[in-house]
């Protein structure tokens, strides 16, 4: 058997160096075909992937229509909720956990006085926050319900920023300077930046750097420190004219997630949203039926289009340009296979089975799809210098040429190539031997 | 004229490569049409003018470190006088966002104020009586605003301003008879008057993305200068100082107070880099379906020289036949040159189909904008001359083959 297989290994590279131009043809087309495809399936692979994959399915987002059906959206609610809807969900606690966040900008102040201050951005939160998204910790543990509770000037650094300020110790208890606030170190997380953020695709920061602080909401609020995201007002809405009339109002600026691990969890939590917009209609603040939504993690990435146009567009593209190179392959092959009729027949008469006509040309076409694989492997390098060009940065920095890419680019090619091939090996192996004899 | 009926029978012998051929012509025409006219709408994009004058223009983002919100309308002042007077610079302003920035604020405006919706939306920005000469706008009607006239203002406490400047397409959109000067409108929903003091010719928003295509060029002016975290500070340079100020205003800026954060990205940027940052992945798409284009009609001609040399080799004897029965050698080139047509007619019509079914399909997942039969048309003409040109020189060795052929065996 590895006898024959290496014969036909023989057959095969005196064949393909018989007709140089017409294999390079060949091994062009997979190798661009291929490559096309894997770059830009490598960007596409980072920005629709699962963030969470162990808990995608038990965060939910809940949305309020507090615009109505004459302001919204084409029929949706926000993509976040004012003070008011936010407060009143975190008072039910109708959820196993829950939390709500808005991001922040601080200063951080080293204590040393001949260091410059420094921006670090982050995140208003609830203690729930670290539980509910699976935040590792290097040092320390989340604040708890306590702190909530109390408005304590706590503070979760990342790993990063521990590094900055005290060179990578536990830090757990000291004190740091944020703005003209100090803060009690609760927890150190690990390196933890899930792509895209999920949980904050309402300020489009899907592929920010990494947060570096995060407080607790109740003090943030407190303190009155401002949100960094957005704040939506609608055209309905109106901005207020100081921060009193601002929160009561209907701007919405804060993103809530809650964690429910049940079906029936998620239905009961749907039934409260609904009762709670009818008080709101009952109490005169809504004039419309209830118009919620409670998405999960993969729907909420969906409706917020988290996957940008311009990866879904060019995967599609280089799909098609794949399927191409392919139809050329088959043409090429055909020619190159039919060309050697005389030849299949002679082997045919001596003895040659259809089988062994199959493994010839087959193993012939999987050497053009092994050297349009490494052409693919080089092009898909070049390629991904290029994905700068199309992408932000940040996107084009997450994607990269690793070993599962280089191991699906020869895949992608060997096995194309022998699908490709299937067509024009069964027409070689139809040549009767009588035939060509005769003819000859 | 060729007789057509013995090449479609010899292409009846041949089904497996006319098909082949036939199919890759089909979906190159329909990925080509589609890709050339993406690169059309995105050129048209990144065309679009914003209004300034763009040489010698500055643009720097500075954020406070440790300074309370209050505090920092004075910071800002003497910021922008300390710009001001450095030599090389012609003019400068502190501003909340500028053309292309990407972020920035949006309102609803109406003519009525008892109205439940806003007649359109638009760009807000907050500027001082220095605006229009460091943007470069020109004022096509009105006056600019006067010095007294602009205040500091807290960003939450923001309502519309008494003297506005908008821009002709939002004057326009708000009063279609051309009589906007003068007339009274109400900005952020807000049942505050403002009266249009001026009209400039053009000044676009801060955003580039298609959702903000519908509302692209209308801009209010307000003489408000925000307090607050972060502002931004265009500058115009005197011609050819633009490089010099570059390096002098950061300098100066960090000389006259050490409070602030000027980010290492994006901090500092003429507004050629705001212009090539903003509209590089519109550019870089270009380029991508340019390249795949290109690529991708190399692979298709090469097809065809594959495949034609094959039937060529193949049909030698054949040739030899006709050749000899009177053939000259320019009936065989035709022929494999109409044999293409033909080949190149049924791929292209196929491929129109698909390049339109493929275009509704992009309509439907991305928004974009209906194919123009134009695109097709050029798509199918192309290809056509594509085929005929990859078919030429495997045609041209057939039309070589001596009578004698027919003498030989196969």
């Amino acid at each position: 058997m590895s006898g024959m297989f290496i014969h036909n290994l023989q057959l095969g590279i005196f064949s393909l160096r018989r007709n140089p131009l017409l294999t390079a043809l060949m091994i062009m087309s997979i190798g661009f075909g291929v490559a096309a495809s894997m770059v830009t399936f490598a960007v596409f692979r980072v920005v629709s992937g699962d963030p969470i994959p162990q808990k995608s399915s038990q965060l939910f987002v809940p949305q309020i229509d507090n615009r109505g059906p004459q302001y919204n959206r084409n029929g949706e609610p926000p993509g976040a909720l004012n003070y008011t809807d936010a407060l009143a969900l975190m008072r039910a606690h109708k959820a196993d956990r829950q939390t709500l966040l808005y991001p922040v900008s601080m200063s951080v102040m080293p204590e040393e006085a001949h260091r410059m201050p420094f921006k670090a951005a982050g995140y208003a939160t609830y203690g729930d926050f670290f539980t509910m998204f699976d935040v590792p910790f290097q040092y320390g543990s989340p604040w708890g319900a306590a702190e909530d509770a109390s408005r304590e000037a706590v503070v979760v650094i990342s790993r990063d920023l521990n590094q900055k300020l005290f060179a990578g110790e536990n830090s757990v208890g000291r004190r740091i300077t944020l703005d003209d606030r100090q803060y009690r170190i609760a927890g150190v997380t690990d390196h933890w930046d899930p792509k895209p953020r999920f949980y904050d695709m309402f300020n489009g920061r899907a592929y920010a750097e990494p947060a570096q602080v995060y407080i607790p909401f109740t003090y943030a609020m407190d303190q009155q420190i401002e949100t960094y995201g957005n704040n939506n007002c609608g055209s309905g809405g109106k901005r207020g004219d100081d921060r009193e009339s601002w929160l009561r109002g209907e701007c919405v600026w804060i993103s809530p997630w809650v964690e429910l691990d049940s079906a029936s969890k998620v239905e009961a939590y749907r039934q409260f949203l609904n009762g709670y917009a009818e008080d709101q209609r009952r109490a005169g603040r809504f004039s419309w039926a209830p118009n919620n939504r409670l998405r999960d993690v993969h729907q909420w990435l969906d409706f917020q289009h988290a996957v940008p146009p311009e990866s879904r567009i060019s995967l599609s593209l280089s799909v098609g340009f794949l399927v191409i190179c392919l139809v050329n392959t088959i043409g090429l092959l055909l020619a190159k296979f039919m060309r050697r009729a005389p030849e299949i027949g002679v082997r045919r008469a001596l003895g040659a089975s259809r089988a062994d006509i199959y493994g010839q040309f087959l193993v012939e076409a999987a050497m053009v799809g092994v050297a349009g694989g490494v052409l693919g492997l080089l092009l898909t390098g070049l390629g991904m210098l290029g994905v700068g060009m199309v992408f932000e940065p940040q996107i084009a920095r997450l994607a990269h040429l690793d070993l599962s890419l280089v191991a699906l680019t020869l895949l992608v090619a060997i096995v194309a190539t022998v699908l490709a091939a299937f067509y024009p090996t069964w027409r070689a192996a139809q040549v009767q031997p009588a035939w060509q004899l005769k003819s000859n | 004229m060729l007789q057509i009926k013995p090449i479609l029978v010899a292409l009846k012998r041949h089904k497996a490569g006319t098909l082949l051929i036939a199919l890759q012509i089909a979906l190159t025409l329909a990925i080509v049409c589609n890709a050339l006219f993406i690169i059309q709408q995105r050129l048209d994009r990144i065309a679009r003018p914003t209004g300034l004058d763009e040489t010698n223009l500055l643009t720097i983002q500075n954020r406070w470190v440790g300074v309370d919100d209050e505090k920092t309308g004075s910071l800002v002042r003497a910021d922008v006088q300390a710009i001001r007077e450095l030599p090389g610079v012609e003019d400068a302003i502190s501003i909340n966002s500028y053309p292309l920035r990407g972020g920035g604020w949006l309102t609803g405006v109406r003519t009525n104020p008892d109205a439940k919706k806003s007649e359109t939306h638009t760009t807000q920005y907050f500027v001082d009586d220095h605006a229009l000469a460091t943007m470069g706008v020109k004022l096509v009607a009105g006056r600019n605003f006067r010095s007294d006239e602009i205040t500091e203002i807290d960003p939450k406490a923001v309502v519309s301003a008494p003297q506005i400047i908008v821009t002709k397409t939002l004057a326009d959109k708000l009063f279609p008879d051309g009589s906007a000067l003068g007339k009274v409108v109400y900005v952020d929903d807000g049942t505050q008057p403002s009266t249009i003091i001026g009209i400039v010719e053009r000044l676009g928003g801060p955003w580039n993305s298609t959702w903000s295509d519908t509302f692209l060029d209308n801009a209010v002016l307000e003489p408000y200068q925000l307090t607050g975290g972060g502002t931004s500070y265009m500058i115009r340079s005197k011609p050819g100082q633009l490089a010099a100020v570059t390096r002098s205003v950061p300098e100066a800026l960090y000389k006259l107070n050490r409070m602030r954060v000027i980010p290492s990205e994006r901090g500092v940027r003429t507004y050629d880099v705001v212009r090539s940052q903003a509209y590089k992945s519109d550019r870089g798409m270009a380029i991508l379906m340019g390249v795949v284009c290109l690529v991708l009609l190399g692979i298709t001609a090469a097809g065809i020289v594959g495949l034609t040399s094959f039937w060529v080799g193949q049909r030698r004897k054949q040739i030899g036949v006709r050749r000899a029965l009177g053939a000259t050698q320019r009936d065989i080139l035709s022929y494999f040159l109409t044999e293409n047509l033909l080949i190149g007619i049924g791929g292209v019509v196929v491929g129109a189909l698909l390049a339109i079914g493929m275009n509704l399909w992009l309509v439907t997942q991305f928004e974009m904008a209906r194919l123009s039969l134009l695109y097709v048309l050029a798509g199918v003409v192309a290809l056509l001359l594509l085929g005929q040109g990859a078919v030429l020189a495997p045609a041209m060795r057939a039309s070589r083959v001596p009578p004698v052929e027919a003498t030989r065996s196969v």
